[in-house]
């Protein structure tokens, strides 16, 4: 078995990001997700890696951008109001193709908000954020394990689509310990013919740009882009399913709110209610699959959400609104107890 | 166990330290002491000592935490009513310090009384499964940065190497090497070995004293990692 570690979420991603050969890290401080900065501050000098703590979030999203231009591996992390000003330079950067990873340790808002966790950011991850036609490709760990392997997941994919990979955490996940390995850290490699990286005089040199001066090129720009997203959309949705077999009432969950869902889940199995769980792991690319299949088998779905009801929208087009979904929810950076949800499935089995 | 006036727990974050300071605060109550414990981070946002308030309330230890603690004020100010820890000497009083250095700036307030009154024993948490603390050489580099920060230095180390959920009586004896190495490096006697009750019990004799821990129940603990695959919460 491979070495065990007892870990925070928040230092997962930043081993995992170090062993996926992110060597630049640029970020500024923010609760719940500085340890991710701590970690980088006392790892990154001695495996001659850059670790600088910017100015301003805006400074460390154009630092990333700009290492990202060079086909180096590199990252920056943040918290609600910080993804927020990044979000230009996230644009930027989806514009310029260029492969990033971007962590947002997703607290409550809006504003200023709080510091307790949350899950409020999904519209924000998953339709934009930025400015323009883009996407990024969003990642939801629910687990401290789940960090670390979506973090190198996220970098391979960000190499591979010459995307911005998220990872969508929240507080809890963030702050949580739990004993982990990095048994299946398997890093991708590809060629980065673009990037920047010095002619030496024996090519044609690259160029890295989101300016188009032509709108018909621009557009052309566009629609290859959306070609690439297409791909992503086929080929990379992930989700777990959790005593589906025989469910009759689907709840939806991802992140903490699927622990949380799990433990209600169980309850309501020992009250003989058939209920299961599809928990989305990959946010964009949203596991549209799964759910339209489920929307044959179940009555009626449950979206589990640490906000006013933000993923629901996409389980209702997912599901092509055959079923009913009703909401179960927390703000402001309070956490569904599992009796909040166990209510909610008791009233989805009696039809309410 | 022969306890000090003041105990106070520092080390690298995420070693352990509140868990180990509510379950001592528990024992010294159930001695029989007049117990008062205090909540001095100011670096964690959440998992504080106050998720422990009803245990310590139903145990009689008074808990002293700061005002802002577990809400949405991301403000590392320290409540007042900390200096009785100090002032006060008729109460067994237990201070949880920050992780790291970071952390222990927050004690140097009130290290010329603890010097002064020398009735103390300052306790380095050690886990040797968290990743930054991995050798005995890189925790002694924390405990001279915590040190250095709040002007007090350690005198014992406490063994708290753990991994979570999956902790069993072979995790901890795994770790007897890495403590002695520690001890010996620091010259700092072991002060206890701590364990859930489960795994306490299938320690050999040597690792006695153990301070034997009761842990808090999560809302996000899956099924899984439950005794008997039931919500612990219904």
């Amino acid at each position: 078995m491979a070495e065990r570690v007892l870990m925070k979420g928040n230092e997962a991603i930043a081993e995992a990001a170090i062993r996926a050969g992110c060597r630049h890290y640029f970020g500024y401080p923010i609760t719940p997700q500085t340890e991710i900065a701590a970690y980088m501050a006392k790892k990154m000098p001695k495996i001659g890696g850059v670790f600088l703590q910017a100015e301003s979030e805006i400074a460390s999203i154009n630092m990333v951008y700009g290492a990202a231009a060079t086909g180096t591996r590199v990252m920056t992390s943040s918290s609600s109001p910080g993804i927020s000003l990044k979000s230009e330079g996230l644009s930027y950067i989806a514009g310029s193709d260029v492969p990033a990873l971007v962590v947002n340790v997703q607290r409550g808002g809006p504003g200023l908000g709080g510091i307790q966790p949350s899950q409020s950011d999904y519209f924000q991850a998953t339709k934009g954020g930025g400015h323009g036609d883009y996407r990024m490709i969003v990642l939801a760990p629910a687990s401290v394990q789940e960090m670390a392997s979506l973090t190198i997941k996220g970098f391979n994919l960000a190499d591979k689509y010459l995307m911005t990979s998220m990872i969508l955490a929240d507080g809890t996940i963030g702050q949580m310990m739990e004993p982990i390995s990095f048994e299946d850290a398997e890093i991708e490699n590809y060629e980065k013919p673009w990037a920047l990286t010095g002619t030496e005089g024996k090519r044609k040199h690259n160029i890295v740009n989101s300016l188009y001066l032509k709108p018909d090129e621009l557009e052309k720009k566009n629609f290859e882009r959306y070609e690439r997203y297409k791909i992503v959309e086929e080929n990379e949705p992930m989700w777990e399913e959790y005593m589906m077999e025989d469910a009759e009432i689907c709840v939806v969950a991802f992140g903490i709110a699927s622990r949380v869902a799990k433990n209600a889940i169980v309850a309501a199995r020992a009250e003989g209610i058939k209920v299961g769980l599809i928990r989305p792991i990959t946010l964009w690319p949203f596991p549209v699959k799964p759910l339209k299949a489920a929307a044959d088998q179940v009555k009626s779905f449950i979206s589990v959400e640490l906000n006013m009801g933000q993923m629901i929208e996409d389980v209702r087009l997912a599901t092509e609104c055959k079923r009913p979904v009703t909401l179960c929810n927390r703000s402001g950076g309070m956490i569904p107890s599992p009796e909040q949800v166990l209510d909610a499935i008791r009233n989805a089995q009696k039809g309410e | 166990m022969e306890h000090k006036r003041l105990t106070l727990f520092a080390g690298h974050y995420g070693s352990g330290k509140t868990n180990i300071a509510v379950n001592y605060a528990l024992a010294l109550a159930k001695e029989g002491k007049s117990v008062c414990i205090a909540d001095l981070d100011i670096v964690n946002p959440y998992f504080r000592t106050k998720d422990s308030a009803a245990v310590l309330e139903q145990a009689g230890v008074e808990l002293i935490s700061p005002q802002f603690a577990n809400t949405n004020v991301d403000l590392p100010a320290l409540p007042a009513e900390a200096y009785k820890l100090v002032t006060d000497r008729s109460t067994y009083a237990i201070m949880d310090i920050g992780g790291d250095d970071r952390g222990a700036y927050a004690l140097g307030r009130y290290v010329p009384s603890i010097l002064e009154e020398n009735n103390y024993r300052m306790v380095f948490v050690a886990n040797c499964y968290r990743p930054l603390t991995r050798t005995p050489e890189e925790a002694v580099e924390v405990m001279r940065e915590i040190e250095a920060a709040c002007g007090l230095k350690f005198t014992d180390i406490i063994n708290n190497s753990n991994l979570g959920s999956e902790t069993t009586a072979e995790t901890v004896e795994a770790s007897a090497s890495y403590i002695e190495k520690l001890s010996q490096l620091t010259d700092l006697p072991v002060f206890a070995t701590s364990a859930m009750e489960s795994v306490a019990e299938q320690l050999p004799p040597e690792y006695s004293p153990i301070l034997v821990l009761q842990l808090q129940e999560k809302y996000f603990d899956l099924p899984s990692q439950k005794p008997g695959n039931r919500p612990l919460w219904g």
